[in-house]
């Protein structure tokens, strides 16, 4: 499709298979623990304001893993793509003497403007929901906390609802239960879905292993999204030097008008 | 949907949006006519059309102010030209617009804060637009209905004083011949700043009569003298925008003020040929289209009743 995101070429990285001696608990059956590795050739993307979203391509390698449980399937990964975090609000409009205006508000801590999600299968298939909590792994997992104390629970239920709902309909929330595909019984690949909106700053690849429904591992890989561009440069001044900004556009409209003046002038 | 890259098409930076350029551009040009063709600003009708095309009211608003100092700038040079511009009534029209102003951000930034901005700013324009509309609108179907039974106009009476005239604080303003408490004159000054902060407006369309009819101002220095104003309060109000609320969008602003000052030449050779009270209802009709459609929008059910903001606490 549109191939406008350049250097998304990721290359598998060469299994370092290192037994991990010193960490396999004094008890446990397994004589060697599972490895997992991800890897990108870029830590930085550069986009241009014309991007329409891409797709994002995660290579990576399960090592150790035993023959037995591959083979039935019992290793399972989820792969996602965390924006950069902030508050977010969310309000809800009630209709007031016939007008419709913001009546009730929450705000969410720390919340990722962008998440993509790719995994092997349906992820409540993967682990039990409370587990997914835990972790916070998922749409429907990740932690919304409300800014203050709200006593209605029900309330904070509604609010994460139509959160995680406008999230996923502006594409910046995004989830594909297929979109990680074993390529050999080692290697894995996850196509991850960038949004056309999705926020500049540190985004982080996080890479979970489960192995029976277990999390077992789990390894992460920041990601830099640069906008590139007039437009950026334009968008990075105005909120970088807004006096010299505000002034320029006052230039600008003078120089405008005044040319205007002289342009026009009959008399 | 995502939007089609093409040749038609700009983003803008700060409103965060593709548009169609031949869009912008036919709105600013409409816009520049009408004003040539009134003697208007323009803002009024600016920042309504913005927000009808999606533009978010934050961005509407600040670039519909920074619009308005392209569109007033040359008349105020014609009338400084043929002095028909007070300085001294002007700069202190100025104070009370700027003390407005700072006031007027200050307001929408809280506004903003809170949720309430694009509700506030909708109410505004339709309290506004409805008023404006329906008192010129009446104004000119009587001056048409006089027209048609040749009676003669009502005779002015220049010389009246009224309440505003026991106030303090008396100055002498020696091109419009007048001695005039500053108390007014700043107040005026300063409702038109806040105006100008919160909808985007020179406030022409206010201060024009408010002179004329409340403080007794001489009609031949009302205009330039307003243009003034309006000038310095707008220039001031897109800086302090541009620094509290990033929200001016010079791109859109750009596309628009060009659009609007070509307009705007061709508006006033129209509003030369068509007589007085035809052209002040036509605008009247229009000023009230645009109140009655922000109404509509105001009570509609909207597509989705929840909305979610990114950064910054609010309570």
């Amino acid at each position: 499709m549109r191939r406008l995101l350049r250097s998304t070429l990721l290359f598998v990285f060469a299994a370092l298979a290192s037994p991990a001696m010193a960490q396999v608990p004094f008890g446990q059956a397994s004589t060697v623990r599972e490895g997992l590795e991800i890897g990108a050739s870029t830590s930085e993307i550069a986009i241009a304001s014309d991007f329409r979203g891409a797709d994002l391509t995660i290579f990576g390698a399960l090592t150790n893993a035993d023959e037995l449980f591959l083979a039935i399937g019992q290793y399972d990964l989820i792969v996602t793509l965390e924006g950069p975090k902030d508050y977010a609000t969310v309000r809800k409009k009630e209709r007031v003497f016939g007008i419709w205006m913001n009546t009730q508000s929450m705000t969410f801590e720390q919340v990722p403007e962008s998440y993509s999600m790719a995994s092997t299968r349906q992820i409540d298939s993967i682990d039990q929901p409370t587990s997914l909590n835990d972790i916070g792994v998922g749409i429907d997992h990740l932690a919304l906390n409300p800014v203050g104390y709200i006593p209605d629970s029900g309330l904070i239920g509604e609010f994460r609802d139509a959160y995680r709902r406008l999230k996923l309909t502006s594409g910046l929330y995004q989830r594909d239960t297929s979109g990680v595909r074993f390529v050999s019984s080692s290697l894995f690949r996850a196509s991850l879905r960038l949004p056309a909106n999705i926020p500049d700053g540190v985004h982080v690849v996080r890479a979970y292993l489960f192995k029976s429904g277990q999390l077992i591992l789990q390894k992460e890989l920041p990601l830099r999204v640069v906008k590139t561009g007039i437009e950026q440069a334009i968008t990075d001044a105005a909120h970088n030097r807004p006096l010299a900004y505000g002034f320029l556009c006052v230039l600008i409209a003078v120089i405008t008008g005044w040319g205007a003046s002289l342009i026009f002038r009959k008399d | 949907m995502p939007f089609r890259g093409s040749a038609v098409t700009v983003y803008l930076p700060i409103a965060e949006l593709s548009v169609n350029i031949f869009i912008i551009l036919g709105m600013g040009a409409a816009v520049g006519f009408l004003s040539g063709m009134f003697g208007v600003g323009g803002g009024f009708l600016i920042t309504p059309l913005l927000i009808f095309y999606n533009i978010p009211p934050v961005v509407a608003v600040a670039t519909g102010a920074n619009q308005v100092v392209a569109s007033s700038i040359s008349g105020a040079i014609t009338h400084f030209r043929r002095g028909t511009l007070d300085m001294k009534l002007g700069s202190v029209l100025l104070v009370g617009g700027l003390l407005g102003a700072t006031a007027g951000v200050w307001v929408f930034s809280w506004l903003r804060r809170v949720g309430q901005l694009d509700l506030f700013i909708s109410l505004l324009y339709v309290v506004l637009l409805g008023t404006i509309g329906g008192l010129m609108l009446q104004e000119s179907l009587r001056a048409m209905q006089r027209a048609r039974n040749n009676e003669p106009l009502p005779l002015k009476r220049p010389g009246q004083h009224n309440w505003v005239h026991r106030l303090p604080f008396k100055m002498r303003f020696k091109k419009s011949r007048i001695y005039l408490s500053a108390v007014p004159i700043v107040t005026l000054g300063f409702g038109i700043g806040v105006l100008t902060s919160i909808m985007g407006v020179g406030g022409g369309f206010i201060m024009v009569p408010a002179m004329i009819y409340l403080l007794r101002i001489p009609t031949n220095v009302v205009v330039g003298t307003s243009l003034f104003q309006i000038i310095f309060v707008t220039a001031y109000t897109t800086m302090v925008q541009a620094a509290t609320n990033y929200s001016v969008d010079i791109v859109l602003a750009s596309i628009l003020m060009v659009a609007g000052v070509i307009g705007a030449q061709y508006g006033v050779r129209v509003g030369q040929k068509l007589r007085g009270e035809q052209l002040r209802a036509l605008l009247a009709l229009l000023v009230l289209a645009v109140g009655i459609r922000l109404a509509i929008g105001l009570i509609v059910t909207p597509e989705d009743i929840y909305s979610v903001a990114v950064g910054g606490l609010s309570y």
